[in-house]
């Protein structure tokens, strides 16, 4: 090192102390070094190629439409209806007396079981196409009482399951748009449950009885349910009065509904008096499990995994290479602030990850999208800010991750090994969580606390609690927000590029 | 040929990484079949699935070192320049790479098994009644999953010396055999046609190899148990092939 050398360098950057030569430095290697930017764009094209993959895998022209809810998401609105329409405003009320579920356990093989959320009580709705406005109260198979509408409103009303010795007694009054709910355990004291403003009823809406029976929960999987329920004391009040019943299945034919098991259909038998109903299905929103050939943005950016790889082993090789080939003594020589030529190196790194990364995603996210509507696939929907969130989050999931394998570089000084623990330490979490077996509790842990919490940024679906499912990553539910997820990476990525740093000038290079 | 197993048996002998990777394997197999047998609830009756399956899922884990070792044998001669001397010594090149292969059967038999009995032990302390039922090895499927899985671990191995034989670099072949291994499946995980993901299945060396340690709904499996882990054979033969051709025509 020669002296004119320093008073150039120092006076063209006072203050800086040459950390800019030092980054130039690093970039020049990094561009010139032909397998670096050649991962870069391996990358790009990963993304680029699963996009177009997963676009084309999937043919559902010709399906029937996925049913949309006046909120724009997508709903299950398949049940058994028991209706007649009614003009203008009024009241019903009728007592549930049973609401008895059963699960096939084999085929033919159908036995009593529990379904949380097995509905049966009363319901006024525009009309009979899926995805109409509706309110709705309702006795639940194990959640008490609930007044639900729009599909994703639920309020709870009185605990506790109904027999033949304590009935529920429900109640629904329509005032112009206003709906309330009413439960009462003996018919003299009600309770208001809740009141819902339910746009578009129109002047004479469906109203009626209903019975619904979502999918049961068990172990990796669902199994169709069908429940019935006997329903007493049907009674008109204050404007409505009795006309015919008509019962049919909303929403036979639909792809978020399961269907009834094998030898089971939707029924309603008795008089008026009495009416037992039998249905399947739910009036809910869709999650991935109800909607199985919905895609999300997180399907279309597979390509995320594939494109990890190689911008670890970019991020790797950006300081292994340089112990193999003993470059480091001449790096540090020239710059021997040890931690600055490693931050420099990060800092190049991550930025041009990120582009590459944003670059990737920008493209894939609408070439995938396109592709997939194409052919008919539905697509969860998602708000422009979150479609922006996936792909920035994704690139700098990408570029955390190659700075996060820089680091293990320098540690371990050696590039498989670095390799491996990173990609691992990402990745393996996500497949453990797809191995059948394992309970959601502990895929949930993985996904807080493992690196893999990153993937948490290509969350698009909405968790609902009155929906029962497996809401684990498998399916595309993070326990951590996105952000949040994002940070832990970070975290494990700051703790070792300090470890790095301390290491780097602490040894021998 | 002798010579060179014996030459090759020694460097894979003399080196302590070698030894390290695989009471790495071991470690890592035991200890993630543990962790995930504990997690389960399992009843008298089982644990809602395949048993044997899930005390070896261990190799999920365990095949990472494995597949270092492997790939090391020969990136780590490019990297040292040790491949002129070994070349030298045995200028037959499929001959050395052969060699190595065998070095490597060896070394990964003896490893293998030691994790996978270890995670069968594991299993069998964690989960006395159902494991013994499911874990004896007198009862054919679970005897032929143990030993398949030992086979898998093998085949791993293999293929990723065949890799790291064409690609040379140790970080790039890596990054090659783990997105082999554990990318396929999770991309056909998100794909929504069914026979596409089945097809996938089937293909994937990871997926289809561990078909040999289903020992129950044998109907609904992708690919039959050996069928899948020939397919497995069948991408360790490639690779080696590969990269026998690709070393007897590059310069080294």
């Amino acid at each position: 090192m020669t002296p004119t050398v320093t008073s150039h360098r120092s006076g063209q950057h006072a203050g800086r102390d040459g950390f800019l030569q030092v980054l130039h430095a690093e970039w020049t290697k990094f561009r010139t070094v032909r397998g670096w930017p050649t991962g870069m764009v391996a990358a790009v094209l990963l993304l680029l190629l699963f996009a177009v993959l997963t676009g084309i895998s999937s043919d559902q022209n010709g399906s029937p439409p996925v049913p949309i809810g006046p909120g724009g998401e997508p709903v299950t609105d398949s049940f058994y209806f028991v209706h007649q329409p009614l003009s203008g405003n009024g009241s019903i009320t009728v007592s549930v007396s049973a609401l008895e579920s059963s699960i096939p356990r084999g085929p033919g093989d159908l036995r009593p079981g529990t379904v949380p959320w097995a509905k049966a009580g009363l319901i006024i709705k525009q009309s009979t196409r899926q995805g109409s406005p509706y309110a709705a109260i309702m006795v639940t198979g194990g959640r008490g009482v609930r007044m639900q509408d729009a599909y994703v409103n639920d309020r709870p009303g009185p605990p506790g399951p109904v027999s033949a010795e304590s009935p529920r007694r429900l109640r629904l009054d329509r005032s112009g748009d206003t709906i309330t709910g009413y439960a009462s355990a003996d018919g003299a004291h009600w309770k208001t449950v809740g009141t819902a403003r339910v746009g578009g009823l129109g002047q004479t809406a469906q109203v009626g009885l209903f019975v619904a029976s979502p999918p049961a929960v068990e172990g990796m999987g669902t199994a169709g349910s069908v429940s019935t329920a006997v329903f007493e004391g049907l009674r008109f009040q204050e404007g409505w009065a009795g006309g015919t019943w008509t019962g049919d299945q909303v929403g036979p034919e639909s792809p978020s509904f399961a269907g009834y098991p094998e030898d089971t259909s939707g029924s309603v038998t008795g008089s008026d008096g009495r009416l037992t109903v039998t249905g399947a299905g739910d009036i809910a929103p869709a999650n991935r499990e109800t909607l199985p050939t919905g895609g999300t943005l997180r399907d279309i950016l597979t390509g995320t995994f594939a494109a990890l790889i190689a911008v670890i082993v970019v991020g790797a090789l950006f300081i292994t290479t340089e112990y193999r080939g003993t470059m480091i003594r001449l790096t540090l020589a020239a710059s021997p602030g040890r931690s600055r030529v490693l931050a420099a190196k990060a800092i190049v790194l991550w930025a041009v990850t990120f582009i590459a990364g944003l670059l990737g995603t920008a493209v894939a996210t609408p070439l995938g999208e396109r592709l997939a509507q194409d052919n008919g696939v539905y697509l969860f929907p998602v708000s422009s800010p979150a479609e922006l969130r996936v792909a920035v989050g994704t690139a700098a999931l990408l570029a955390t991750a190659s700075v996060l394998a820089l680091s293990a570089g320098a540690v371990f000084r050696h590039g498989a090994a670095a390799v491996t623990a990173v990609l691992l330490a990402i990745v393996l979490p996500y497949v453990l969580t797809a191995v059948p077996f394992m309970p959601a509790s502990a895929a949930n842990w993985l996904a807080r606390v493992t690196p893999g919490a990153a993937f948490a940024v290509q969350q698009t679906l909405v968790e609902y609690d009155q929906v029962a499912g497996h809401y684990t990553p498998y399916y595309g539910y993070y326990p951590l927000a996105p952000w949040a997820g994002f940070a832990v990476l970070a975290a494990y990525a700051v703790v070792s590029m300090s470890a790095a740093a301390v290491l780097l000038g602490r040894r021998d290079a | 040929m002798r010579l060179a197993l014996h030459a090759e048996w020694t460097k894979l002998r003399t080196v302590a990484g070698p030894l390290w990777l695989l009471l790495g394997t071991i470690a890592t197999t035991v200890a993630l079949s543990a962790g995930a047998t504990s997690l389960v609830n399992c009843t008298a009756d089982g644990c809602g699935g395949d048993t044997t399956r899930l005390t070896l899922m261990g190799v999920y884990l365990g095949q990472a070192p494995v597949a270092i070792l492997a790939l090391l044998m020969i990136s780590g001669e490019y990297s040292s320049g040790m491949i002129r001397t070994t070349l030298t010594a045995v200028p037959r090149r499929v001959t050395a790479l052969a060699a190595k292969a065998v070095a490597l059967t060896g070394a990964v038999t003896a490893g293998g098994t030691a994790a996978v009995l270890g995670a069968v032990l594991a299993g069998r302390l964690m989960l006395p009644d159902v494991g013994d039922r499911a874990l004896s090895l007198s009862n054919g499927p679970a005897l032929r999953a143990v030993f398949g899985t030992v086979l898998y671990l093998i085949l791993i191995g293999l293929l990723s010396l065949g890799v790291a034989t064409a690609v040379r670099d140790s970080a790039t072949s890596i990054g090659v055999v783990l997105g082999l291994l554990y990318i396929v499946p999770i991309v056909a995980q998100t794909i929504s046609d069914p026979e596409w993901q089945r097809l996938l299945e089937k293909t994937a060396p990871m997926s289809s190899g561990l078909a040999i340690q289903a020992t129950t709904d044998l109907g609904n499996l992708p690919i039959s148990p050996w069928a899948g882990l020939a397919v497995t054979a069948g991408w360790a033969t490639a690779t080696l092939a590969a990269g026998g051709l690709l070393l007897r025509t590059r310069d080294a």
